[in-house]
């Protein structure tokens, strides 16, 4: 049985062994130094590594990216943290229109291996720019890869693979997630693959996709339909862009059922292509319409009233569940 | 803030004729693709540098390999000089797949990093974060290479500017920032984009030193080149040099440039780097009639070659508009 390590704790061990097996891998953005990061999850890697390498950046979202883009440029694998991924949209161009496009325009010539890290999500009292889930715009960007885990052993395991990863990597970490999930991680040279979702619960009657904080809430409405005889399988994405389709269709085989849970608001979201796709590969297979439980099309408030009745949670993603289950 | 030091040169004849060269090769490969665009055989993305090549010349002459450029979009002449021959940079105007971007974009949207070139996006500006990423790796192996960045006076309104800026200074960054002031951004003004005369005020407000020269004197851009490349690779930080001059064409080759006056055209025509700078040549007998005509067949020659080798190039596969896009 391996070390069990939190979220956060996760992320930072993936940094700071990916730091130590390559040179070429530095992190930067906003009290990242000896402060630690806003959250703790660069916490003695300014010690080990040193000013050059753990770089305390100024208020630059979008020079923080184009710094990365830099330095990838020569070779470097920089690894970026967003304070909060809501302020991503300071970075955007720099994500959207120098790095996802860069390869494709320099004829195939060149690579761009950088990590964006995104605090993201809600749940933590954080209100309209420390709680929103903006993977929706980075899905939408050919050249990107999205990845988001759920888990202490994904947080590791995916951010060395994106670290490893020639292409742009856009790394959303649950921030409610950071000390909730704890657990084994991988060790040494063990990664977890990019693109490939992971089962979580087998089950024979619906098939629920989800990812990131939604897993929980996911799992135990899942567990509360056993109990009405209703098997869930649950398939926790993992990665967004690609997102395993083949994990999602070898499931819809057995289930003919789709529920998609997101956090991220409804329109356009993930469950959107989800179910887009399903409809144009899948529809013979589907014996009731795809559903989707997600954040209503508002932004994330304050009060622990208003935002409780937007997130999605164990109830009514069960409720969600019987009515396609009896469809 | 100390003024900049003189720094003396000294250039050979040859290297003198080398000059010349590159500003008559620049400037006929401008003309002739302003010609391929009114032909119809150049779609368009043509933004020619005309009157502007001494900005080019004098940065780029004598340039290490090693050395990072990032040029603007009118900058065609920066990638010939580091080292992209004239077919591929013809066949990327005729975005065929033996140009830098097998024909997926226009223009300088694509930057070879074996050469130390950076391709910019259209956005602005957005170049100046990488230059910034670029001259970090420098730093951090302790080498003497440099980044020059280029920007117009119009990208020096954009955020990216300021934060790019502001972290070179921070981190004494060896890195060459040359404003191309010409006067317009597309068809606005400088006195209304900036409350300032001279965009080389605002190095100050980073803590380095900024310059305004005569941006079509390609000695004077040389030598005030020279001294910070001196500075740069001596670990003494960024120096910002802007060069006054004038764009003779439009914005694009679509662009008809009504916004402005025949008069303030003639006047800066009258200011044209070439016959200067072959004025000077020829009083101190390093160009005589016989060298001009043979450095002017070489052009015409160069011209020609790459014309007739873009035009009979192979087009790109409809396949490539989705390929290249991940490693």
């Amino acid at each position: 049985m391996s070390k069990e390590l939190s979220y956060l704790e996760a992320i930072r061990e993936a940094l700071a062994e990916e730091m130590r097996r390559d040179p070429k891998v530095f992190v930067l953005g906003e009290d990242v130094g000896p402060y630690g990061g806003a959250f703790g999850v660069t916490q003695g890697l300014h010690e080990e590594f040193g000013d050059l390498r753990v770089v305390d950046t100024p208020i630059s979202e979008s020079a923080i990216v184009g710094i990365s883009i830099g330095a990838s440029q020569r070779g470097y694998r920089p690894v970026a943290e967003m304070q909060f991924a809501d302020f991503i949209s300071c970075g955007f161009d720099q994500i959207v229109n120098q790095a996802a496009t860069l390869r494709f325009r320099y004829g195939g010539r060149a690579t761009v291996p950088i990590v964006v890290r995104a605090p993201s999500g809600g749940n933590v009292g954080g209100g309209l720019y420390h709680s929103q889930n903006p993977e929706a715009w980075f899905i939408h960007r050919p050249g990107l890869k999205v990845v988001a885990p759920s888990t202490a052993f994904d947080a590791k395991g995916l951010l060395k693979a994106a670290i490893r990863d020639d292409n742009p990597v856009v790394y959303f970490e649950h921030k409610y997630l950071y000390r909730r999930a704890k657990g084994p991680v991988p060790e040494g040279d063990e990664v977890v693959p990019i693109g490939v979702a992971a089962t979580r619960r087998e089950g024979s009657d619906v098939t629920l996709v989800a990812y990131g904080a939604m897993m929980t809430p996911s799992l135990e409405a899942a567990d509360r339909l056993a109990k009405e005889g209703v098997e869930v399988e649950v398939i926790d994405l993992r990665t967004l862009l690609p997102f395993d389709k083949d994990a999602i269709f070898r499931s819809l085989d057995k289930t003919n059922r789709l529920l998609i849970v997101q956090e991220d608001v409804k329109t356009l979201g993930i469950g959107a292509e989800i179910s887009a796709v399903v409809m144009e590969e899948k529809f013979d297979r589907l014996d009731a319409p795809v559903m989707r439980v997600a954040y209503p099309d508002t932004h994330p408030p304050f009060s622990h009233i208003l935002e409780g009745a937007n997130l999605p949670n164990a109830d009514t993603i069960a409720a969600a569940l019987r009515k396609l289950a009896a469809y | 803030m100390p003024p900049i030091k003189r720094t003396k040169f000294k250039l050979t004849s040859e290297q003198l004729l080398e000059m010349f060269y590159w500003l008559k090769l620049i400037r006929a490969f401008d003309e002739r693709l302003s010609i391929l665009v009114k032909q119809g055989k150049v779609r368009s993305g043509v933004y020619t540098g005309i009157g502007q090549e001494a900005i080019i010349v004098g940065t780029c002459f004598g340039l290490r390999r090693e050395d990072f450029i990032c040029p603007l979009h009118r900058d065609l002449g920066a990638l010939l000089m580091k080292g992209v021959d004239a077919r591929t940079m013809m066949s990327q105007m005729f975005a065929k797949t033996t140009g830098l971007s097998k024909g997926r974009d226009s223009a300088l949207h694509s930057g070879v990093n074996e050469l130390g070139i950076f391709g910019n996006t259209s956005m602005l500006g957005a170049n100046l974060p990488v230059a910034a990423g670029l001259g970090y790796t420098f730093k951090m192996e302790k080498s003497d290479n440099v980044v020059i960045a280029y920007f117009g006076e119009g990208a020096s309104n954009v955020g990216d500017f300021h934060e790019a800026l502001n972290f070179a200074g921070v981190q004494q960054l060896p890195i060459v920032f040359i404003c191309e002031n010409n006067q317009y951004a597309y068809s606005v003004p400088l006195e209304k984009t900036m409350a300032i005369d001279d965009v080389a005020i605002r190095a100050e407000g980073y803590g380095f030193d900024g310059v305004a020269i005569n941006g079509n004197d390609v000695l004077a851009v040389y030598q005030a080149t020279q001294g910070a490349l001196a500075r740069a690779r001596g670990g003494d930080g960024p120096t910002l040099i802007e060069c006054k001059t004038y764009r003779w064409h439009g914005h694009s080759e679509h662009d008809k440039a009504f916004y402005r006056t025949d008069e303030e055209l003639a006047m800066w025509k009258s200011r044209d780097p070439i016959p200067t700078f072959t004025t000077y040549l020829r009083a101190r007998h390093v160009l005589d009639d016989q060298k001009l005509k043979e450095i002017e067949s070489k052009v015409e020659a160069t011209i020609e070659d790459a014309v007739e080798f873009a035009s009979s190039a192979p087009d790109p596969s409809p396949e490539d508009a989705v390929s290249d896009l991940y490693a």
